[in-house]
């Protein structure tokens, strides 16, 4: 936060970027039901190719270098056969 | 025509009570028929602000729960032609009216009046409901302060939501000095950061103290920086073209030192 005369940045510019962060994440902010469907639409899709730990799953925002990253982490049990086919008619059968 | 318009910000403490009364004194001084509604159920100050409080004899809720008929709410002000207030009840909580209420209420009041002011109580709430339920077009009040700043942006999408097209935003309590020196957000860097229209921008001014603890307006004063600023807004919301106020000011040679020295 120091600029180049070592200075300490001035208080309205550390207003500026933290209010722009700040807005950032109210802007996206997600309702809480709107997030469940999300979440329970993500398994769906996954479950057609690979059996999951449906306890284990962590579904969050996550701030990366100032942008906003919808982070799944969802523990794969095993691998459905043919799920991960490149043959378009496994594919088709689920 | 006549104009329901909504004065609201979000967060307390930045000023709306204060805006409203002087819109409504400065719109009164230019000709305009004016009522101020007092929304803030549970809350009302709009009469202190303003000096009627010793005058209340009906209510906001009254009305609406047909204790008395529209006319015998409504409070005179005895010192500006054309400028009414009606008082929110002090007893009552917000619950005591629907939006659908307020709606019938506002189309009442715009049948006599050119300017319909609304003072919106703090929050996102009933009581925000209800303010904005019966309004053409919104004035959001902020200051230049991290907290107020977001705070104005979570009601400009709300209001969005609620079909508002065009809120437009009133910056309050501008210290000139403090931006010179860097320690305030200026204008530019707000309007940056909301991306709304500005319709003016009020100096910090220690004579709104002054006039808030007389119960009489800023804009009734000529000297106040505060006063001109409102009756620049005024004139604006009548659809005049104003120049906005100069509020630039250059830090002395000497601050300048001061301030290099402490920081370096």
């Amino acid at each position: 936060m120091l600029n180049w005369f070592g200075r300490k940045q001035a208080p309205k510019d550390v207003a500026k970027d933290r209010l722009r962060l700040v807005l950032m994440q109210d802007r996206l902010a997600v309702a809480p039901q709107t997030m469940e469907q999300m979440r329970d639409d993500v398994i769906l899709a996954i479950s057609k190719y690979v059996e999951i730990d449906r306890s284990g799953i962590e579904f969050t925002w996550k701030d990366i270098d100032r942008k906003r990253a919808l982070v799944a982490s969802i523990p794969v049990i095993s691998v459905k056969r043919g799920g991960i086919s490149n043959d378009r008619t496994a594919q088709r059968s689920y | 025509m006549s104009e329901t318009i909504v004065i609201t910000s979000g967060k307390g403490g930045v000023g709306k009570t204060t805006t409203c009364a002087n819109l409504g004194v400065a719109l009164a001084i230019q000709g305009c028929k004016v009522v101020m509604v007092d929304a803030d159920i549970g809350l009302r100050n709009l009469d202190v602000v303003m000096g009627l409080e010793n005058r209340i004899v009906y209510d906001l809720v009254d009305v609406v729960e047909g204790y008395c008929r529209l006319r015998q709410a409504l409070i005179k002000d005895k010192r500006v032609d054309g400028l009414f207030l009606l008082p929110a009840a002090q007893t009552k909580d917000k619950n005591a009216v629907s939006p659908e209420q307020m709606k019938e209420l506002m189309m009442a009041l715009k049948e006599e009046h050119d300017f319909v002011l609304v003072d919106c109580p703090a929050g996102i709430e009933q009581g925000f409901k209800n303010a904005i339920a019966g309004a053409d077009s919104a004035v959001i009040v902020t200051t230049p302060e991290v907290s107020a700043v977001r705070d104005a942006d979570r009601i400009t999408g709300l209001l969005e939501a609620s079909g508002f097209s065009k809120p437009e935003l009133i910056i309050n309590r501008l210290k000139p000095k403090m931006v010179a020196r860097g320690d305030m957000m200026d204008i530019p860097g707000i309007l940056d950061i909301l991306a709304i229209d500005l319709v003016g921008v009020v100096p910090d001014d220690e004579y709104i103290v002054v006039s808030t603890n007389r119960g009489e307006p800023a804009v009734l004063q000529e000297s106040s920086r505060a006063g001109q600023a409102y009756r620049n807004i005024a004139r604006r919301l009548m659809g005049e073209q104003v120049p906005f106020m100069d509020l630039t000011e250059k830090e002395s040679v000497w601050e300048k030192i001061k301030r290099m020295v402490k920081l370096g």
